[in-house]
């Protein structure tokens, strides 16, 4: 229980500083933005790896856990890639 | 190792944090970029080193593949499919985080299952509302990329009683989760539960109209991280909580900002009909014998004389791939000496900032793309404003007239510039369905046509002038 309260309170103040942080980027980069915190995002690809690598017979978890690598995996290299890709052209004069 | 572990999780979070400050100015923007996806490598190296990974033949597959469609997209999507490449993306991390939840689940159940009473309930509604969240993103965002590249029609579809269908399908969910906490082990109850959710995230969005797009997005950007930060209450996992929750107040954050662009609340978007202003506008009322159309040539001679143009960008600018053709037009006009400016408004396009990335694809220097708000001010003073595939968002009946449905909302005020040129295919209406008084005033030219063949065509007759 104790675990739960100090993750639920990393989570809130998480928010915040969230909230905080994206106020200040102008409207001008909001595409990117938007990419690049979905890259973010794909940090599920963590708990992919360990799900996908468990120790199991079951097929479907194997089967579950490939699936989440590789979507987590697409949408953190698509969404890197595609935010360098258009601030490259943002960043030239 | 545990401990270090934990360490590098801290780490990679806050290279997180200092990546997304960097996003807030262009010039610092790349290497913001570049901080974050150091630390996602971080993570992702740190977590493979894991003890609890007994085998990586899934694992290696699910990294090749992945990391190979995902490149390949990124480096050939156009800039102009960049809204749909963002749900699709979307989609992707909705899909990542419910296939998690259920092998979360299965492995529980058949370790040592969950343990009795209040932490094992809490630790089962954490993997439901994941599998709910999770799957809602999933089909949800690829009706949004189904609209967008225009497999299906961007029109809304649905019946009157959708929003009963929506709210019995959430109650359905609602009640298989909680039906979950009594009876972890039903493989039926969970299956109906990701059934159910896959159901209500199509139903969700299906009745959403391709102007509301950008609205969705956002939206559906933001339910991807939170159901990332779900997962790591289900993982207990410390960096999935908190990049998840710095996605999910993104994505809130920018969801907020369309709305307000819109001057319609989140609930209008998502479950309102747009309200028919009293009786059906007659469009042919208002244009009859008062639109006036031009040649390229007439525009040109307007444009030679102007001191300051400004010119407003909108979807049908990306649909025609103008953004070019727009930016030597803007060379022509600067080398003869004339101001310009261009004028974005906050829902031009199908996302946010769609039309600030289409315009600096084209080289255009992004301190001349100038929000609505600083830009609204300086019509008065502007000879010719140029407005290319945009429409609702000039339209002066959501300033003037009470009784019509846009009314209220911020536009960009460009029937106050001396002269207003718009290029366009046709009188049609745009996503609002209502005739734009604009075109029928005194001070505005049309030029029908395909937007990137008229810029052009401006251009070349500027040119020979």
């Amino acid at each position: 229980m104790e675990t739960l309260i100090l993750l639920f309170t990393l989570f809130v103040i998480s928010l915040f500083l969230g909230v905080e942080l994206i106020t200040k980027v102008p409207p001008t980069l909001h595409t990117p933005l938007m990419s690049g915190t979905n890259a973010i995002s794909g940090i599920t690809l963590v708990g992919a790896a360990l799900a996908a690598g468990a120790e199991t017979q079951s097929w479907l978890v194997h089967a579950l856990g490939f699936i989440a690598v590789f979507t987590a995996t697409l949408n953190v290299v698509g969404g890197y890639l595609v935010t360098n890709r258009m601030l490259a052209m943002f960043k030239r004069k | 190792m545990i401990i270090w572990v934990e360490i590098i999780y801290l780490l990679a979070a806050v290279l997180f944090i200092v990546g997304i400050k960097a996003m807030t100015r262009p010039k610092t923007a790349v290497r913001g970029n570049l901080l974050s996806a150091v630390g996602m490598l971080l993570a992702v190296v740190v977590t493979l080193l894991d003890r609890g990974i007994v085998r990586y033949e899934y694992i290696a597959a699910g990294l090749i593949a992945g990391a190979l469609v995902g490149a390949t997209m990124a480096m050939r999507v156009r800039m102009t499919a960049m809204p749909q490449m963002v749900a699709l993306l979307n989609g992707c991390g909705g899909a990542a985080s419910l296939a998690l939840a259920i092998a979360s689940q299965i492995m529980t159940l058949e370790g040592p299952g969950y343990t009795a009473g209040s932490a094992g309930m809490i630790a089962v509604v954490f993997v439901m509302v994941t599998i709910l969240i999770g799957a809602v993103t999933l089909s949800g965002s690829l009706v949004a990329f189904a609209k967008l590249q225009e497999l299906i029609s961007g029109q809304p579809i649905g019946f009157a009683g959708m929003k009963f269908l929506n709210a019995a399908l959430f109650a359905a969910a609602l009640g298989a989760t909680a039906l979950l906490c009594a009876n972890p082990g039903s493989d039926a109850l969970l299956w109906t539960l990701v059934a159910v959710a896959l159901l209500l995230g199509l139903t969700l969005v299906l009745p959403i109209g391709g102007a509301d797009m950008p609205v969705v997005i956002a939206l559906l950007n933001s339910y991807s991280g939170i159901a990332a930060a779900t997962a790591g209450f289900i993982m207990e996992n410390t960096v999935l909580i908190v990049s998840g929750s710095l996605v999910g107040a993104s994505g809130l954050i920018l969801t907020q900002i369309m709305c307000k662009a819109m001057n319609r609340s989140l609930t209008n978007v998502l479950f309102g009909v747009m309200a028919p202003g009293g009786a059906a506008i007659d469009a042919d009322a208002i244009y009859a014998g008062k639109v006036k159309s031009a040649q390229a040539e007439e525009i040109a001679m307007i444009l030679e004389t102007a001191r300051r143009v400004v010119i407003v960008p909108g979807f049908g600018m990306a649909m025609s791939q103008a953004q070019h053709a727009v930016r030597e037009l803007m060379d022509v006009l600067e080398d003869r000496g004339t101001e310009v400016e261009f004028a974005i408004h906050p829902v031009a396009g199908r996302m946010p900032g769609h039309m600030n990335v289409l315009l600096a694809e084209a080289e255009v220097p992004y301190d001349k793309l100038v929000e609505m708000d600083r830009i609204n001010p300086t019509f008065e003073q502007t000879d010719v404003a140029i407005v290319i595939g945009a429409n609702d968002v000039t339209n002066p009946m959501a300033r003037e007239d009470k009784g019509s449905p846009i009314y209220g909302m911020p536009i960009l005020n460009v029937d106050k510039a001396r002269t207003v040129v718009v290029v366009k295919r046709s009188l049609g209406s745009g996503f609002a369905g209502l005739p734009n008084p604009l075109f029928a005033r005194d001070n505005c030219l049309m030029v029908f046509g395909d937007g990137k063949k008229a810029v052009i065509d401006i251009t070349a007759a500027l040119n020979v002038a």
